[in-house]
């Protein structure tokens, strides 16, 4: 019984998964820009790759499977975003300015 | 010394959960013997320290930092998500500044990772305490003009002296 539940529920997580990594595909295609583009791979890097773990971590057969798999969440989430930065940081350091929407806002440097 | 056995336990911890040997004494044995040894390195290499081994976070950063995180990384997610899949896409990029509070340099790093985390936001630059940030729209800037991730760092290294 509590097998059949913990199933469904990692289907459920799986599916959600796939389904925002495909929603950060769709937007580093369909974003006019680079740094816009971060923005569509951040989404696969947090909610697809989470979720993806979280619904293997309800089919995991042993608790310590459970936390390796905890464990590589932990890693995926404190470097993808170094990466992220560290490719931004490169764009503007080569003189790579993004476009803006807005003339009255920002206070950029 | 608070330091070193922070790292020693977690190493330890790290050895028995990741190797799940429990009955063989001989490879215990070889456990603790590449544990002590990697302690004793990273000793010699001076990088035990509130860095290395984050000893004055305590476990904090899990219990309540990380739940508040993934619930705000869930919100702006489903936003970016609808920015993608409408078609006109209404972005509303700007780029601005905000000045990080947190004292420490690991402070600092827990709040420009945990920006560009969220999606919508990216921290392109940062110098001294000075961070700059490309958002896709508006409300994902205000977010990080009003400080809420700020003052939680904040609160995350302040508690600990």
């Amino acid at each position: 019984m509590i097998w059949t539940i913990l199933t469904v529920l990692s289907w459920v997580f799986i599916l959600a998964g796939a389904f925002f990594s495909i929603i950060g595909g769709i937007g580093i295609v369909r974003f006019p820009e680079f740094f816009s583009r971060l923005h569509g791979g951040g989404i696969t890097d947090t909610m697809g790759a989470a979720l993806i773990v979280l619904g293997l971590i309800c089919l995991s057969p042993s608790i310590l499977v459970a936390i390796k798999l905890i464990m590589i969440l932990f890693f995926l989430l404190v470097t993808s975003p170094s990466s992220c930065h560290a490719l931004a940081n490169s764009a503007l350091a080569q003189g790579h300015w993004p476009e803006l929407d807005n003339t009255g806002k920002p206070e950029s440097k | 010394m608070k330091y070193t056995v922070t790292l020693a336990i977690a190493l330890v911890l790290v050895w028995l959960v990741w190797s799940g040997h429990y009955d063989k004494p001989f490879i215990l044995l070889l456990g603790a013997i590449s544990c002590a040894f990697s302690l004793y390195l990273s000793r010699r290499m001076k990088i035990v320290d509130e860095e290395g081994a984050p000893a004055q976070l305590g476990l904090r950063p899990f219990l309540s930092y990380a739940p508040w995180l993934a619930k705000e990384i869930a919100k702006s997610n489903w936003d970016v998500t609808k920015v993608i899949l409408s078609p006109q896409m209404p972005m509303q990029r700007n780029m601005v500044t905000v000045t990080a509070h947190p004292k420490t340099q690991l402070g600092r790093v827990i709040l420009a990772n945990s920006i560009t985390l969220t999606p919508g936001t990216v921290s392109v630059s940062m110098e001294d305490d000075q961070i700059l940030i490309h958002a896709l729209s508006f409300e994902g800037a205000a977010e990080d003009i009003s400080g809420n991730m700020d003052r939680r760092v904040q609160a995350l290294e302040s508690r600990s002296r």
